[in-house]
């Protein structure tokens, strides 16, 4: 069927695509279009008129500097995932594109349109904001940096203005040691959305002590989070394969260790009410938390 | 809404198309002829339209057809005839992998993207890259069991130069359960058919 109509404007460069933005506040940028085109025919939004940044070859790309890596917004996930540097990096963030959608929705789709459209199963979400990542707005005016948690407010919810564009997102390079993992449940294995996403980020010290613990949720709430209390209960604690074992299977589990993973599903099941499901998500959160501890603890990927 | 023209190569044809701002690049290539892109669920879940544009596949039901404007595409059909089938599309018949027919471009499509990356998957491997692939009829079984198939033999045939393609997948064939009375099965005249939606065809009749 023809979809309804609207417009297209395919601007040459970054700045012509922000004057558009500038001079019109109800242009719908468009880029993978896996988003768009699905949201127009299902009637969810009309837009009049929309501007293809599909062309534009700076907004594409990852660049790796000593100290951080940059994605533009307009990278497809199939190349995040193919990416040799983030494979190596930060397999938490390849192992989140992996499970996004299908291969051939993964051709198409970009990092900026997924955080841009802020869906509350929107996959990279988790995996970034483990990452502390930044996103940059861009308008005619200048950029801004926002850390990527200020940028999604709620459910298809962003502090983007309509005359910006989330032009690049950038996070610091985990060091050599750095653990984590992407976990995800949806309706099958592959080519579905999330029924909840977890994604862990810990940097040890050489003891097995944690330093740093960043952990979060997508799809448990209207918006992607962090689990702040769970992360405080696991900061200080040794990480080892049988602390995160629970006890109720007979074996050894760290009390705090499992603190942690009753934190992370306590606020799932506390965010999703009164929602349906939200027990199902609070036991698969715990299950989830739990699994990609013992993985961590057995010196899983970063 | 003005339409303008785009340009297309298709298969290695160039066209010349005025279309409109909100055309899909999917409805752009059946009004142009090439049929064998399915026209299935229109909103990327079902693959029947998967084509090569630009060299990576896609949904073309997810594609604008002006955002495709200059683009190489390529179709199921441009991999090979029904004369000289590619050795994939010829994997796909042997091994029962099609039924009804209708997901098979898009299936052969996802399957050329991941053997041109990856020439020995493991099943695991096979079942992800048709991960957008959505057959109603077959079970998967035998589409899997082709595209393992068609790896062996475009594996057999990279290795010995010396023989092309068609003739590494007639040898294998030659060897498999197959007989010769499949090949000539295969030359179904309304394989080019279009199928249209049930309130056109009432129009039809």
């Amino acid at each position: 069927m023809t979809l309804p109509a609207f417009e297209v404007l395919q601007p040459e460069s970054l700045q012509e695509a922000l004057a558009v933005l500038a001079a019109n506040p109800r242009v719908h940028p468009v880029c993978g279009g896996t988003n768009l085109i699905v949201d127009v025919r299902a009637g969810k939004i009309h837009p009049e008129t929309v501007v293809d940044l599909s062309r534009l070859d700076a907004l594409r790309g990852i660049t790796v500097s000593e100290d951080e890596i940059r994605i533009g917004a307009a990278t497809p996930i199939a190349e995040i995932e193919r990416n040799q540097t983030i494979r190596r990096c930060v397999p938490l963030l390849a192992a989140c594109c992996k499970t996004f959608a299908n291969t051939l929705i993964r051709n198409r789709a970009t990092i900026g349109g997924n955080l841009v459209n802020a869906a509350p199963c929107a996959d990279t979400a988790p995996a970034l904001l483990v990452l502390d990542a930044q996103v940059e707005l861009t308008s005619a005016s200048g950029a801004r940096w926002v850390p990527l948690e200020e940028f999604l407010v709620g459910a298809f919810q962003t502090t983007r203005r309509s005359d910006e564009l989330l032009t690049t997102v950038r996070f610091p390079l985990p060091p050599a040691n750095a653990l984590g993992g992407f976990r995800k449940m949806g309706l099958r294995k592959i080519s579905c959305m999330a029924k909840v996403d977890v994604a862990v980020y810990l940097e040890l010290d050489d003891n097995g002590v944690c330093r740093k613990a960043h952990i979060a949720l997508g799809a448990a709430a209207p918006v992607a989070l962090r689990a702040e209390e769970a992360e405080e209960a696991l900061k200080g604690q040794l990480l080892t394969a049988e602390a995160a074992v629970p006890a109720k299977q007979g074996l050894t589990g760290e009390p705090l260790v499992q603190k942690t993973i009753e934190e992370a599903a306590r606020l799932t099941a506390e965010s999703t009410l009164p929602r349906a499901g939200s027990e199902y998500k609070r036991q698969v959160v715990y299950g989830l938390t739990r699994r990609i501890l013992t993985a961590c603890a057995k010196g899983g990927n970063r | 809404m003005n339409s303008r023209l785009i340009h297309l190569t298709v298969n290695g044809k160039s066209h010349e198309v005025a279309v409109a701002p909100n055309a899909v690049l999917l409805h752009t290539l059946r009004d142009l002829g090439y049929t064998d892109v399915k026209n299935g669920c229109e909103i990327g879940e079902c693959g029947a339209c998967a084509v090569f544009l630009n060299g990576e596949a896609v949904n073309s039901c997810m594609v604008l057809a002006w955002q495709a404007d200059h683009a190489e595409i390529v179709t199921n059909a441009g991999l090979g005839t029904m004369d000289k089938p590619h050795p994939i599309q010829e994997a796909f018949a042997d091994a029962g992998a099609i039924q009804c027919g209708f997901c098979t471009p898009g299936m052969v499509i996802s399957t050329k993207a991941l053997l041109d990356r990856n020439p020995d998957p493991t099943e695991e491997e096979i079942r992800e890259a048709l991960s957008g692939n959505l057959c109603r009829c077959t079970g998967y079984g035998q589409i899997v069991e082709a595209v393992r198939l068609a790896a062996e033999r475009l594996r057999r045939s990279s290795s010995s130069p010396a023989s092309s393609l068609r003739e590494a997948a007639d040898d294998v064939t030659a060897l498999g359960e197959q007989g010769p009375s499949q090949h000539e099965e295969r030359g179904e005249p309304h394989s080019d058919a279009r199928i249209l939606p049930v309130s056109e065809q009432k129009e039809v009749r």
